[in-house]
């Protein structure tokens, strides 16, 4: 079995389907390929926004999602997987996330992108400010966000 | 040992990093926090909910009462909201 997790932080943006067909290109193993966009929203609350800035921490980020993807790797059987996260400056409608997984079978491909994007909400060190009419303003963390990655602890 | 500030402590401490030395008797993350509130009017703002805060030990979360001794970096930051 060959594990390929590629991890990636950066300010540009990314191909989703590129990085989706890389996923299973030239191997006949893979019977199941899950992709999550996640992408920045025109409106937070009610309130319309213009941009979303992320800061982030470098070198804890990408450690932190190792970590999580390492994890995943162990619980899920998986042939691969990517997570790319942008930082910077992002408008309303472009990408901010992309996790994709490949498996066997569809259902280690689903869980793990879910618990890959769960605690990528609660875990990895990333900060939303907005920017709208009323000035900027750092998005609070949401206590769901915190409910949907504990589901995922081993009782 | 190094410290980093992310976020809303970044700003409210108005600097991103500093190098500190704190005394012997600070022994956790939770003391450590105390410790920089009582250095200046903008510590105390950014440590003014301490609960709040998140802290990392070398690039690895950690709860407060994680010990600092032998911490090459320390960082303080809001609860996330990426993804």
């Amino acid at each position: 079995m060959s594990l390929n997790a590629t991890i990636r932080i950066q300010q540009a943006d990314f191909d989703v389907a590129q990085e989706i067909a890389a996923l299973s290109r030239g191997r006949s193993d893979v019977g199941a390929v899950v992709s999550f966009t996640g992408i920045c929203r025109g409106t937070e609350g009610a309130e319309p926004i213009a941009a979303l800035t992320l800061e982030h921490y470098p070198g804890m980020a990408e450690a932190e999602i190792k970590r999580h993807a390492d994890e995943a790797m162990a619980r899920w059987p998986l042939q691969g997987l990517t997570v790319i996260h942008r930082h910077g400056r992002i408008t309303p409608g472009q990408n901010i996330v992309l996790v994709v997984t490949a498996s066997e079978h569809r259902e280690a491909a689903f869980k793990a992108a879910e618990f890959l994007m769960d605690y990528l909400k609660t875990n990895a060190p990333f900060w939303k400010r907005e920017e709208s009419a009323r000035g900027t303003s750092w998005i609070e963390a949401k206590s769901q966000d915190d409910a949907a990655a504990a589901r995922w602890t081993k009782s | 040992m190094r410290v980093k500030y992310f976020a809303w402590v970044r700003e409210r401490i108005g600097k991103a990093e500093e190098t500190i030395e704190p005394p012997a008797e600070v022994r956790t993350v939770d003391e450590l926090i105390a410790w920089l509130a009582g250095r200046g009017e903008t510590y105390a703002y950014a440590f003014e909910k301490p609960k709040v805060i998140r802290a990392a030990i070398d690039h690895t979360h950690v709860r407060p009462d994680a010990v600092i001794a032998g911490a090459r970096e320390i960082a303080f930051f809001p609860p996330m909201t990426g993804g």
